[in-house]
């Protein structure tokens, strides 16, 4: 285990921190190597509930369910994981409600993993098919604009949005430990 | 195994007898028809689609309003394709959320094809597996009322595995614009 480095904690902080700003109350995800940073900091918030999910599809339902009863919530996940959810995110457009969705991107840039690559390689076109606003971040220092922007997005217009966070921005080396 | 003679409607009915201020999420198809045919009310979220959805909706639910009683009333094929939301609600252990699970064995909307629970899986013990604080099953309408208890006041996360008679009940159509079902819910939650 290494010590995180600035270039490794700065984002997912900047993305926790945009996450106190709109008052993100619930924060579904499957474990994943990319968020982990996130993930413990949500995990230590005793304002966000965290939910660890067997499927990333609960996690569709999760969000409605928390809009349904006035919470803001987002969703954390593996661009495989975008194609476990493509009919539940029908559910999402059919009632009009807010989701903001961070991927971490696999299979798309220096990718050691062949099995990565044919769900990698499609996950911004496929979510733009499900209705999705689709955003996606190069560099650390665009992270929380696109973030903020994000969520202002999907709670203030009732809207999906997703940001991708290229496996470029997450860095080779979260993927070798 | 004595026949089976619990009828949906009637259970569904005596489920929401006096529900005050009960939140309740229907899983798509007949039990969407059968908590319509109940009566409509603002409280109810129908589902048309979202399959394998409705348990997680309810967890959703049952997180933002930790004051107020959240009943799932679903299909046994809608809680099949659900099943790992079993695991994660046990995992959250919500106490203000109750599923109630109408078990015919059968899917069906699509032409009473058997389900697995037909061929012995156990939904209750799943859940008791997953860390539930109760599971029950229930076969015969006199427990309605001790299933109703349950949704009101049971240390949750509860399952019930209702066992139904396996007939075809007159659809009742309740709304179907998702837009409208969400803001009515909303409003009624939420008054201004």
């Amino acid at each position: 285990m290494h010590s995180p480095t600035d270039r490794e904690t700065a984002w997912p902080d900047a993305i926790y921190a945009q996450f106190r700003r709109v008052g993100i109350r619930q924060v579904g995800y499957v474990p994943d190597a990319g968020h982990s940073r996130l993930i413990t900091l949500c995990r230590g918030d005793p304002d966000i509930a965290d939910v660890v999910l067997t499927t990333e599809e609960e996690g569709v339902g999760l969000v409605a369910g928390a809009a349904l009863g006035g919470q803001r919530a987002a969703l954390l996940m593996q661009s495989s994981g975008v194609g476990n959810c493509i009919n539940m995110f029908a559910l999402l457009r059919n009632c009009g409600f807010p989701c903001l969705l961070l991927v971490t991107m696999r299979g798309e840039f220096g990718e050691f993993n062949p099995w990565q690559v044919p769900m990698g390689t499609i996950t911004q076109d496929v979510l733009r098919l499900a209705g999705f606003l689709t955003y996606r971040v190069e560099s650390a220092d665009a992270v929380e604009d696109v973030v903020g922007a994000g969520c202002d997005m999907a709670f203030n217009g009732d809207l999906q949005v997703a940001v991708l966070l290229s496996q470029r921005l997450i860095g080779p080396k979260q993927w070798t430990r | 195994m004595a026949a089976v003679t619990l009828e949906r409607r009637e259970f569904v009915r005596e489920l929401l007898v006096e529900r005050g201020d009960l939140l309740v999420v229907c899983g798509l198809g007949s039990p969407t028809w059968d908590v319509a045919a109940a009566g409509d009310h603002p409280l109810n979220v129908y589902l048309w689609g979202a399959m394998g959805g409705a348990p997680m909706i309810g967890l959703g639910l049952a997180l933002a309003r930790g004051d107020r009683r959240v009943a799932v009333i679903t299909g046994d094929g809608d809680m099949l394709m659900g099943l790992g939301s079993l695991a994660t609600i046990g995992v959250k252990a919500p106490n203000n959320l109750v599923i109630v699970v109408l078990d015919n064995g059968r899917y069906g909307e699509t032409g009473m094809q058997p389900s697995h629970t037909d061929a012995g899986v156990d939904l209750a013990a799943v859940a008791l597996a997953c860390r539930f604080k109760a599971a029950r099953t229930v076969s015969r309408i006199e427990q309605a009322a001790e299933v109703r208890s349950l949704l009101h006041a049971g240390e949750g996360p509860i399952l019930v595995d209702a066992r139904i008679v396996a007939d075809d009940a007159p659809r009742v159509l309740p709304l179907r614009d998702g837009h409208v079902i969400k803001h009515r819910f909303m409003a009624a939650l939420n008054p201004a």
